[in-house]
């Protein structure tokens, strides 16, 4: 029936345009899909990729423009509508029932009458069959792990017989071995007649499984190219608008001092579940200690433990000697061990979202004043010098932080924690959501405190800036360690390997 | 022996009105809402059946304005806090107010207007509303007082209780609620109306309040008007939600016990000397210890619905 021949796009999109308020987030962008294919919309964020296709997906409206689905004009007014257009959006953040079994959350919303659980599970093994997939449908969302969570959300959009897909940054929370697996899969389903959108700002992933690249750039589609005609850095160029230069510096600190050490540590995460167990390492001054770990995988434990903020329930964290277990969370700061986390909202901990910068500032330091009243002036003063020194873009230093973009308020973030020069600095996915320019911004910041003699502990989410910034990993994996290995001497393979708890022998451990 | 069967039996009649406020609460916190009004709600239903009773004469009439009135509270709710955003703590609480106070008015109105000291439903509907008596089974020792002699909202709270559980846990409509109150942006993904199905349970959920509120005015104060008729039962009725673990069989349960500790000061002698006070404060020491429990307990399973309170709109950033 339908073949890779057929003249007819699967999705033509001619002049699209969606503004919020003044932004414009689409500017008369064009974008086409042919059946059978697999394009890639590449660009960096803030650069329209969502909105674009959330308009696809019937959650937004464009203001401008036309929608061509096979050929023929469509209104997309609900998600409803997009599904019976067949087209099935697989969000960045599941659009799962927690509480639901994936039965439940697959056949949810669909129009034919509730089935006995045992048809139910018919029909979606014949699916799971059809393109290699694999679930249990009487799990509950909850007991899942992530990449059994988008196993769901695929089998949700096929069930529904989309022949269109648009999967947005589906490797952000995978494995490499677990995107090698989500590939083949999306293989599978071109060869069925498919086609398939993937949103992805990784680039060695563009290039490994689609057809065409689509670029976008501040709103604007700026090309739309062949995959097999492009390399990293012609994409690369294309998507920041000139050349950068992809190396990560890693400078060599001689002076290396053993500073922090965990023993045994144990910690119970929030709702009482296990947070960390038994985790040992060491971090001197003047390196990197990499951690990597599917998410979730108990680093926001340990971070959180380490700064104080979480109980510990067993083990001991020796700084220079001296157990800080216990400690307030206002001594440890003291002390010189310095946290910054940023949380998937980006917002969520260490800035206060209405506050400007000076008041953020003073957030750290208001204690050190004499006297009952507040003096701003330091604040003020620090907070222009942070503005200058990291090329913050703000309107004014009173701006409140969450009126900021998300790169901005990151380095708001970072520099707060940098300029009390700290011993150790902690930080947790520094770079989460930020375009290249701005990531690198950030690890010549982290580079700097290296050389200054700091430790500083890298959460990170990306393998291959892990393996290229860091001296040291450490790999985690439910709450445990799994391996700390040598960054020079590892691959990305078998830092998947230890991620998912599977023992590798040949790493190189030492130094 | 016939003591204890008959505070039993005044246990589950005390329990009734709470067993109301708390299914229409279970309903509109199960699509992920909290409407914080359930007091006012019962209130305007109580004023509503009262009215329309005291002119119409018509026990049938009475109890659809009381489902009425309850369902156009929660609508005006609705409007608030499903198309506007308004927050949804403040419009419950406003609601509360408001609803108490109309009731009052009306009631106070009423009396000016009609000319007369107090307000007292007809005869004709006061004896539908009396306890039934079916010849035979009403009779047989224990069973019939325990199983065969209430009054029609009795069994019409318990008849709701088991249809709300089959409507929210066997029916495809009722998967399709739990999901919105899970995650709305989940159930707008798989193409489910979502603001349409708000509605829908926010507005059966104030009228089933709304039949709760006439209970409190019908049988509590025997068909007499007086202001505050509901007198907290919708608070109580709020908290049993929590008690019950937003299931309504288990509100059932949970509604008879709340019953008990109301009729307790009767049923305990007087000898032993607990002053009376004590006991109208039981069922607030138990509510706060739920609520306690509650916040303790963090299992996943039998939890609130986990947008509740936050209101969706799906263009958000």
């Amino acid at each position: 029936m339908e073949t890779a021949k057929t003249p007819v796009n699967a999705i033509e999109c001619k002049g699209i345009t969606k503004r919020f308020g003044t932004v414009v987030a689409n500017d008369h962008i064009d974008l086409s899909v042919k059946q059978g294919e697999i394009l890639a919309l590449l660009g960096e964020n803030g650069s329209g990729k969502t909105t674009l296709m959330n308009m696809l997906s019937g959650i937004y409206h464009p203001d401008e423009g036309a929608i061509f689905i096979n050929g023929e004009e469509v209104r997309i007014e609900s998600p409803n509508d997009a599904q019976s257009l067949g087209i099935g959006m697989i969000h960045q953040h599941f659009k799962l029932v927690e509480v639901f079994t994936a039965a439940q959350n697959i056949v949810l919303g669909t129009k034919e009458k509730l089935e006995k659980p045992k048809v139910m599970q018919q029909k979606i093994a014949t699916i799971c069959n059809k393109f290699g997939l694999e679930v249990d449908s009487n799990k509950k969302i909850y007991d899942m792990s992530v990449s059994e969570k988008q196993t769901v959300e695929i089998l949700k959009v096929l069930y529904r017989g989309a022949k269109i897909l648009i999967l947005d940054e589906p490797t952000a929370v995978l494995t490499p071995q677990e995107t090698e697996k989500l590939f083949s899969i999306l293989r599978k389903m071109k060869e069925q007649g498919n086609s398939i959108i993937i949103i992805t700002h990784k680039l060695n992933e563009v290039l490994d499984i689609s057809d065409r690249v689509t670029i976008l750039r501040k709103g604007k589609s700026i090309e739309t190219v062949n995959t097999k005609d492009c390399d990293v850095s012609s994409l690369t160029e294309l998507m920041v608008g000139r050349a950068v230069s992809l190396e990560i510096d890693r400078p060599e600190n001689k002076e290396k001092q053993a500073i922090l050490k965990c023993v045994d540590l144990t910690i119970d995460s929030l709702d009482g579940t296990k947070g960390i167990e038994d985790v040992n390492f060491e971090i001197r001054t003047g390196e990197i200690l990499g951690i990597a770990g599917v998410a979730g995988s108990g680093q926001k434990e340990l971070c959180e433990g380490i700064a104080g903020l979480l109980p510990v329930k067993k083990g001991a964290i020796l700084y220079k000697k001296e157990n800080i277990v216990g400690k307030k969370p206002l001594e440890i700061i003291n002390l010189g061990i310095s946290m910054s986390f940023v949380p998937e909202d980006r917002l969520g901990m260490g800035l206060v979202a209405s506050m400007g910068m000076t008041d953020n500032v003073l957030l750290k330091s208001y204690n050190k004043g004499r006297g009952p009243f507040i003096n701003r002036k330091p604040a003020k003063k620090l907070a222009q010098e942070l503005v200058k020194k990291l090329d913050i873009v703000t309107p004014s230093i009173e701006t409140p932080v969450r009126l900021m973009s998300g790169g901005n308020v990151q380095k708001v973030l970072l520099g707060r924690e940098i300029e009390s020069s700290p011993n150790v600095l902690i930080t947790a996915y520094p770079v989460r959501g930020l375009d290249i320019n701005s990531s690198y911004t950030i690890y010549n910041l982290l580079n700097e405190q290296k050389m200054k003699n700091v430790a500083v502990i890298y959460v990170g989410e990306d393998l291959d800036v892990l393996l290229e910034l860091c001296d040291n990993i450490m790999v985690m994996c439910h709450g445990k360690v799994t391996g700390i290995v040598n960054a020079k001497k590892t691959t990305k393979e078998q830092l998947g390997m230890l991620m998912t708890g599977q023992e590798i022998k040949e790493v190189a451990k030492d130094e | 022996m016939s003591m204890f069967i008959s505070f039993l039996a005044a246990a589950i009649t005390a329990g009734t009105p709470i067993l109301f406020g708390t299914l229409g609460e279970i309903i509109t916190e199960k699509v992920g809402h909290l409407n914080l009004g359930v007091e006012g709600m019962m209130a305007i239903g109580a004023c509503a059946g009262f009215m329309v009773g005291y002119s119409t004469d018509s026990f049938f009439l009475a109890l659809i304005a009381a489902f009425a009135a309850g369902m156009l509270a929660a609508l005006l709710y609705g409007l608030l806090t499903i198309t506007l955003m308004a927050n949804q703590n403040v419009t419950g609480l406003t609601l509360t107010i408001f609803g108490v106070g109309f009731a009052n008015f009306c009631g106070f109105y009423a009396r000016k207007a009609y000319g007369v000291e107090s307000l007292k439903l007809p005869e004709n509907i006061t004896s539908q509303m009396r306890n039934i008596n079916i010849p035979g089974l009403s009779d047989i020792p224990v069973i019939g007082q325990l199983f065969f002699s209430y009054n029609p909202f009795v069994y019409l709270g318990i008849i709701t209780a088991i249809l709300l559980s089959i409507y929210l846990n066997k029916t495809k409509t009722g998967l399709n609620i739990r999901a919105i109150g899970e995650n709305p942006a989940s159930a707008d993904a798989a193409g489910i109306k979502v603001t349409k199905w708000k509605y829908i349970n926010v507005g059966l959920g104030g009228g089933i309040c709304g039949i709760g509120g006439a209970f409190t005015i019908m049988i509590i104060n025997k068909g007499v008007w007086i202001s505050d008729c509901v007198g907290g039962l919708g608070w109580i009725a709020v908290a049993l939600v929590i008690f019950a673990s937003w299931s309504p069989t288990k509100a059932i349960f949970g509604s008879f016990v709340f019953g008990a500790l109301r009729q307790l000061k009767y049923y305990v002698p007087s000898s032993i000397g607990i002053p009376g006070a004590l006991y109208d404060m039981l069922p607030y020491v138990i509510t706060t210890i739920v609520l306690v429990a509650a916040s303790v307990r963090s299992s996943k399973k039998n939890s609130q619905p986990a947008s509740c309170g936050i209101n969706y709109f799906r263009e958000e950033r």
